[in-house]
């Protein structure tokens, strides 16, 4: 039973954003408006974060992947115009990556709705987890010796080299 | 019952829904927040119009209005009855989305600022880091703008803006991290309560710099106005843009210039503090507004006096001086902040609006700072030395009428 209060409306507002963006991403043959409809649909998923009371979250995935990743795939559409209308179909296995798709859909589908109105669900009316968690929590928990010190230093070095990588690459060489 | 300050626990009382009364009043709370600038806009054309003419030794408006203070209205009602133009070949759906999305970045900032201890549209727990995400998405604007015009000046305008603006936000965002690291949150409202002993322009004097600067360019703003470089090119990204799609086009500018100040208020100026706000909080929109016009002042002042930089400066003076510039200020004050944690400097818990407990932590800080400006000017001034020609070389160089 679904109540209707702001919260559920939000929710089927965002849930349109995402899906109808996803669609519109895929079946678009202009590469600019197809990244557009990427960004309502990664719009949604921050309003999702913010329905789940995770909003350090929502606005990592503005600015990531709406202020960078997205307006990058638009930099670089940009400067190849004569992709932006592409009629003929360079892919040859593109029935075999719709079959794929479906199948994957469905895993998830059957995965997401299994748990929750099958023969042992139920567990839709009880939260997720009573432990509410703000960004200080998150923080201590990056640099926390027994948490996540790790993986955070790792991922850091990994960026650091790939940026340093980059350029490496884009430098003019010194020789000439 | 206060029914000024709290409008949603009065429509309950009389009868309302409760989920309703919060719906209505938060509505009109978005209304009353996206409606403040644009009201304030109309005015601020004005004021910059007849500051830039002081400036120039001309009059500037005076015709239309007392003081020529309607001379925006009338601006606005002829972008309204302008011819509406769409370029052959445009992407018409995009070309007309690309103004709305530069009005409405703006606006949505608004919805963090607070204005007063008990007025804000909503104290986000990251509310600095909104403030970021939806300046980000405003270079979408120039990107779409740009593209769907089908025209190629305006595409080259998009490029050179894309990459001013996403430059500038590295050193924008270090600089934003300062106020949070004193202020031990990110939201807004708690870096304002905490500033109230001491402004953080005290204490982060190098970081206010830089974001003012970021800010500047950010906004496209004199001496980094290459967006538009209105004397020499004739307008970037939104070239093909006419009537009132354009006049969005530059409220939204003007917006963002205002919004900057705000911002700069708020997070080293202290935003609403100041005498008799907790007695009377709606004084703490006397109290921003004085210190927003007088950063927003200064920026007038500096776009009306310093020269226009190249696009090669522009990007040298970002990537080569103000982004080192900001880690060196983040590791150091980070630094120095965790000793006079660790010694005990630092106010007592409690004790963080009050002025004199927070002197030993500003001063030592304000030293720092001031070491650090003097290390990189020394820095620059030795670079600037080692590049300019030794006396002798330039003796040799043979004057142009002798050479023939």
């Amino acid at each position: 039973v679904i109540e209707i209060n702001p919260t559920s409306i939000a929710f089927f507002v965002f849930s349109l954003f995402i899906l109808g963006g996803a669609l519109g991403v895929v079946t678009s043959r202009n590469l600019i408006h197809a990244a557009l409809y990427l960004i309502l649909s990664l719009f949604g998923g921050a309003g999702y974060y913010v329905l789940l009371s995770a909003p350090f979250l929502a606005v990592i995935q503005v600015m990531v992947y709406i202020g960078a990743i997205a307006i990058l795939i638009i930099f670089s559409v940009m400067l190849t115009r004569s992709m932006t209308n592409m009629r003929e179909v360079l892919n040859q296995q593109w029935g075999w990556g719709a079959l794929v798709g479906v199948l994957l859909f469905l895993f998830l589908v059957v995965g997401m709705l299994l748990p929750v109105w099958g023969p042992n669900g139920a567990q839709a009316a009880a939260p997720v987890s009573d432990v509410v968690t703000t960004t200080v929590d998150l923080g201590v928990a990056l640099v926390d010796g027994n948490q996540y010190v790790l993986p955070f230093e790792l991922t850091s070095l990994l960026l650091t080299a790939a940026m340093i990588g980059a350029i490496v690459i884009a430098r003019d060489d010194e020789q000439n | 019952m206060d029914c000024v300050n709290y409008l949603s626990d009065c429509l309950t009382s009389s009868g309302w829904a409760p989920w309703l009364a919060d719906l209505v009043s938060m509505l009109l709370g978005v209304v009353l927040v996206a409606t403040v600038p644009l009201l304030t806009v109309i005015l601020l054309i004005w004021v910059e119009r007849k500051f830039a003419a002081r400036i120039q030794d001309r009059l500037g408006p005076n015709r239309v209005g007392p003081f020529g203070l309607l001379q925006s209205v009338a601006d606005a009602v002829k972008l309204l009855t302008k011819e509406d133009i769409t370029p052959a070949g445009a992407d018409k759906f995009i070309y007309n989305l690309a103004p709305i999305i530069a009005f409405a970045t703006v606006i949505l900032m608004w919805a963090v600022v607070p204005f007063t201890p008990i007025h804000q549209g909503a104290d986000l727990s990251i509310g600095i880091l909104y403030f970021a995400a939806v300046g980000s998405i405003g270079t979408v604007k120039v990107m779409v703008g740009g593209w769907s015009s089908n025209n190629k000046y305006a595409l080259l305008g998009a490029f050179r803006t894309i990459a001013q603006l996403l430059s500038y936000e590295v050193p924008m965002v270090l600089a934003m991290l300062l106020p949070v690291m004193l202020a031990g949150s990110m939201s807004l409202q708690q870096i304002v309560i905490q500033q109230q002993g001491m402004w953080y322009i005290f204490m982060a004097p190098v970081a206010a710099m830089i974001f003012f600067v970021a800010n500047l360019a950010e906004t496209g703003r004199a001496p980094f106005d290459l967006l538009e470089a209105e004397s020499e090119i004739i307008a970037g990204y939104n070239i093909e843009y006419s009537g009132f799609k354009f006049g969005m086009f530059m409220a939204g500018e003007f917006m963002h210039v205002f919004t900057a100040a705000v911002f700069v208020v708020v997070l080293f100026f202290g935003g609403w503090s100041g005498p008799f706000v907790h007695q009377i909080p709606i004084l703490g929109f006397l109290w921003m507004g004085l210190k927003i016009g007088f950063v927003y002042l200064f920026m007038l002042h500096i776009r009306n006096t310093v020269p226009r930089v190249r696009i090669d400066q522009l990007m040298a003076f970002n990537w080569k001086f103000l982004v080192p510039v900001s880690v060196l200020n983040i590791v150091l004050v980070a630094l120095v902040l965790k000793i006079l944690q660790t010694i005990g400097l630092t106010p007592a818990p409690g004790m963080e609006t009050d002025f004199v407990a927070n002197l030993p932590q500003t001063i030592v800080l304000l030293l720092v700072n001031l070491g650090m400006i003097a290390f990189v000017m020394s820095r620059i001034r030795n670079l600037g030395r080692e590049q300019r020609p030794v006396e002798s070389d330039a003796a040799e160089i043979v004057p142009v009428s002798a050479a023939h």
